[in-house]
């Protein structure tokens, strides 16, 4: 079945409009999603793509519009008339029982009757069909947590197909993936595609649309700003469309002028909760005045290497040394005092406490100092004066300091943890995933404000999943694979190398 | 999922919803009543007049609310270092001998002002002390405060039965209770206080420890929103790993919060035992330990709520007793599961009307 013009589109949205209290998420929203094709939808955080998506999917009402699939209008109450209209969701983060089976995982919730026999038997024959028809090969008796990251995913495809689904809806599907594994599933979605199935890609990977859709769609605080068939648009018509403005795409940076060592990483294993040991003898130095980048997939170290090394775990051999002093098993405030900067991956669990006001973050892990009050009290005027002036200075918005900090924008509360850890001016910034689920604007801000902090002659220590990112901002490239450092390269060593050094294949 | 982030004013979640659920737990027990064969409205009746209808009554309900201040205070420093000290009662218990102790020592020397202080600390470090052993297996080990303070309770009944019984006893008596301090070991009552809105107390043993629990309410305010400490409490309890993250140490903070926790409760013996009957006596906490978690749970942890909802279960407190004087049928366990429904509604079941109100919300308030 390829499209034809005649037949009626899988998706029609019809003037969809959503309000939560005074934030307008949707604004009279249109869009057309012609069947058998890949639909994109980019945007930046904030954007409205993810509350569209649920309004699609039932978990939102829309306050205004309505919703046609294949031609019929349809009202999507909840999940369960989704799925009825033939409309499955991969998540972004996998809504997966995690030591069941796949095949439990696929059946679940469709079981079909008490006792789980016939239901567990129909869903064998089934997954086979499913298999035989996509290519989408995966033990139905393995245990999901033993599963790679990109096979899983694989498992909720099939959960949504298994279920009926004819419209497929990914959101941010390639976020923890290899390169090659989004190479992989992207060959799944073009055979969908050729099947008949439509497929929606929620992304803000420019590369991504242009690799595999058919068209795409630009939203923009709220509004869908323009669709353009993918053939016809360039990554930088689309970028300058998500952002309003034009864009740098390239972070423009000069050669390095490395110095003094700052940290010297020796013969460092770590270990996590479990035991399990998660890096592995690694040893490498950080000097004044340079950035260098840990790429690796994610799961391979790089997390308990940099708790390590910021003191949030304690190391369970080996050194680490800033200036040359041993630091190892140091806490985190004693770092700080030590010229340490942390911008941690996660951020809502880690750089910031979402319940709090934005003033009281902006001062969070440097309370104690006496600028933000004497003896024991804090001074909360000093702490809002402080957050007004990184306000100011790191465009935060809203500029509201009293605001909670869970009602900024992921980017916002990124610039945040960003303000408050460079406005300190450390010696040595430890920085993981700065712009996970950050929008286009904020990662070019943040970017540039990380080699504003080298050339100022600071050691910075990246890592990040995004090669992208490691290979525009690194001078060194280190490579982690399985807890070691595989391999160091220059950040002009092509993707692909990089790539199949951190799937472990070459080093 | 859909409306638990979408935020709404201040009214609203703090005064609207403990209101409308407030109003549910009393429409159901209303229907208790109506089952039992009594009329709803003069019950209600009967329970406000007996509370707040003389001065008599609203010393009562005051005295009531003293003790529950103190126990929701010290349940709600815990809670926002996100422990749970379910332990409250015991260490009430406890702090009764720190400040049974002090006044015994000083009673026949100096006035009631002189000995306050002193009975102020020792009802603190006792209540505190009896705190710090859980705080440690917490802080150091990982057993769970829930469990281990639970436990302490036990041990403390235990040891203050066997001290009363063997050791604090007059001897002679049969009673298991000191000597009955005197003047100089007691807490002034508050009848001025009444007097001025022109009640009379009457035997009603309302007294100066309401003034301290006021007092230890701006204290905690300062504490929690005012000081460092209270920012590192706020941020162990909102978000374990952004403390690690900000340096905050774990095993100090949850001892000292714990500390604070233990001392504020077993301040709350001040009420009964020098401001009411003047001598130590088994059973004297009666449960407000465990009804300081519902104040506090009510009053969302903040003193200014807890100080209303200790009003409240101090009304119910004496409201009920009366109530169950003038209606028979009414036994003093209707009352109590009157208190279970207002617990049940405000504390547990807080959020229940929310999924509602936002709706509404969403619809028609809409600036």
């Amino acid at each position: 079945m390829s499209p034809t013009p005649t037949a009626a589109p899988a998706i029609e949205l019809i003037g969809i409009d959503k309000k939560f209290g005074a934030v307008h998420a949707n604004k009279n929203i249109n869009l057309t999603v012609a069947k058998g094709s890949i639909h994109g939808i980019i945007g930046e955080n904030g954007a409205g793509k993810s509350t569209l998506m649920s309004i699609l999917y039932g978990f939102y009402h829309a306050d205004a519009g309505s919703i046609r699939i294949n031609g019929q209008n349809t009202v999507i109450q909840d999940s369960q008339a989704a799925i009825s209209a033939g409309i499955g969701m991969v998540h972004q983060h996998f809504m997966l029982v995690e030591n069941f089976s796949v095949l439990e995982n696929v059946i679940l919730g469709v079981e079909g009757g008490a006792l789980l026999g016939r239901g567990v038997s129909d869903a064998r024959s089934a997954l086979k069909r499913l298999e035989a028809d996509y290519g989408l090969e995966v033990d139905p008796d393995a245990i999901i947590e033993e599963l790679p990251v990109g096979l899983q995913q694989r498992v909720e495809i099939l959960k949504a197909l298994y279920r009926g689904a004819e419209i497929l809806i990914l959101d941010e599907p390639t976020g923890v993936l290899t390169p090659a594994e989004a190479d992989h599933l992207f060959k799944i979605l073009g055979v969908l595609r050729d099947q008949g199935k439509t497929i929606v890609l929620i992304t803000h990977k420019l590369r991504e649309i242009m690799a595999i859709t058919d068209t795409v769609s630009v939203m923009r605080r709220g509004e869908m700003v323009a669709t353009r068939r993918t053939t016809e648009t360039t990554v930088e018509e689309l970028a300058e469309l998500m952002v309003g403005r034009r864009v740098l795409l390239r972070v423009e940076k000069g050669p390095a002028a490395p110095s003094d060592v700052v940290l010297s990483v020796r013969n460092l294993t770590v270990k996590d909760g479990r035991g399990v040991t998660m890096v592995d003898n690694v040893s490498f130095d950080v000097r004044a005045g340079e950035v260098v980048g840990i790429a690796g997939v994610a799961g391979n170290g790089q997390s308990e290497l940099l708790e390590a090394i910021t003191g949030i775990r304690k190391p369970a051999s080996g050194e680490i040394l800033i200036h040359g002093k041993p630091v190892t098993g140091f806490d985190s405030a004693r770092l700080r005092a030590l010229g340490l900067g942390h911008i941690p991956e996660d951020r809502h669990h880690m750089g910031l406490v979402l319940g709090f006001e934005e003033s009281e973050n902006s001062v969070l892990g440097y309370h104690r100092d006496s600028r933000y009050g004497r003896g024991p009290l804090l001074d909360l005027d000093a702490c809002r004066e402080d957050a007004k002036a990184k306000i100011e200075k790191y465009d935060i918005r809203p500029p509201n300091c009293r605001l909670k900090t869970a009602n900024f924008s992921g980017g916002n509360q990124q610039k945040i943890v960003v303000a408050r850890e460079i406005e300190r001016d450390p010696a040595l910034l430890v920085v993981g995933q700065p712009t996970r689920g950050v929008d286009i604007g904020a990662i070019e801000f943040i970017h540039r404000r990380l080699i504003a902090m080298r050339d100022a002659g600071k050691a910075v220590l990246l890592v990040s999943v995004e090669l992208d990112e490691i290979r525009s901002l690194s001078d060194r490239i280190l490579v982690m694979f399985a807890g070691r450092v595989v391999g160091e390269k220059t950040p002009d060593t092509g993707e692909q190398t990089l790539g199949l050094m951190m799937a472990g294949i070459a080093a | 999922m859909s409306t638990a982030s979408v935020p709404l004013p201040n009214w609203i979640t703090y005064g609207l919803m403990p209101f409308l659920n407030l109003v549910v737990a009393f429409l159901i027990s209303g229907v208790v009543v109506w089952f039992i064969g009594e009329s709803p409205l003069d019950a209600v009746t009967l329970l406000l007049q007996g509370a707040l209808g003389n001065g008599e009554g609203i010393g009562f309900t005051l005295y009531y609310a003293t003790n529950f201040i103190f126990t929701g205070l010290s349940v709600a420093v815990a809670y926002h270092a996100g422990l749970f000290n379910i332990g409250s009662e015991g260490q009430a218990y406890v702090g009764g001998l720190g400040a049974a102790l002090a006044s015994l020592a000083l009673d026949h020397y100096v006035p009631w002002y002189v000995t306050m202080p002193f009975a102020v600390a020792g009802a603190a470090i006792f209540g505190a002390t009896w705190a710090l052993i859980p705080a440690w297996l917490q802080a150091k080990r990982g057993s769970h405060i829930v469990i281990t303070t639970i436990m302490f309770n036990f041990i403390g009944a235990a040891m203050m039965v066997y001290l009363l019984v063997h050791v604090l006893i007059v001897p002679g008596k049969m009673a298991p209770e000191t000597r009955v301090f005197l003047e100089g070991g007691q807490l002034p009552k508050l009848d001025w206080l009444i007097a001025m809105f022109g009640g009379k107390l009457g035997p009603a043993p309302f007294n100066v420890s309401f003034l301290i629990a006021l007092f230890m309410c701006v204290v905690v305010w300062v504490l929690i929103w005012r000081t460092k400490l209270g920012y590192e409490i706020r941020t162990l309890g909102a978000s374990p790993t952004a403390a690690i993250y900000a340096g905050i140490p774990y095993v100090k903070t949850v001892i000292i919060t714990m500390l604070i926790s233990g001392g504020l409760a077993g301040m709350m013996a001040l009420n009964p035992v020098l401001g009411a009957s003047a001598r130590l006596q088994v059973e004297f906490v009666g449960g407000a330990g465990f009804v300081g978690i519902a104040v506090s749970l009510m009053g969302r942890s903040h003193p200014l709520g807890i100080v209303l909802a200790a009003i409240l279960f101090g009304v119910l407190y004496q409201g009920g007793d009366a109530l169950s004087f003038d209606m028979p049928k009414i036994t003093r366990d209707m009352i109590v599961v009157i208190q279970g429904l207002v617990i049940l509604f405000a504390g547990a079941l807080e959020y229940l009307f929310r999924p509602a109100i936002v709706r509404v919300w969403q619809r028609f308030g809409k600036a």
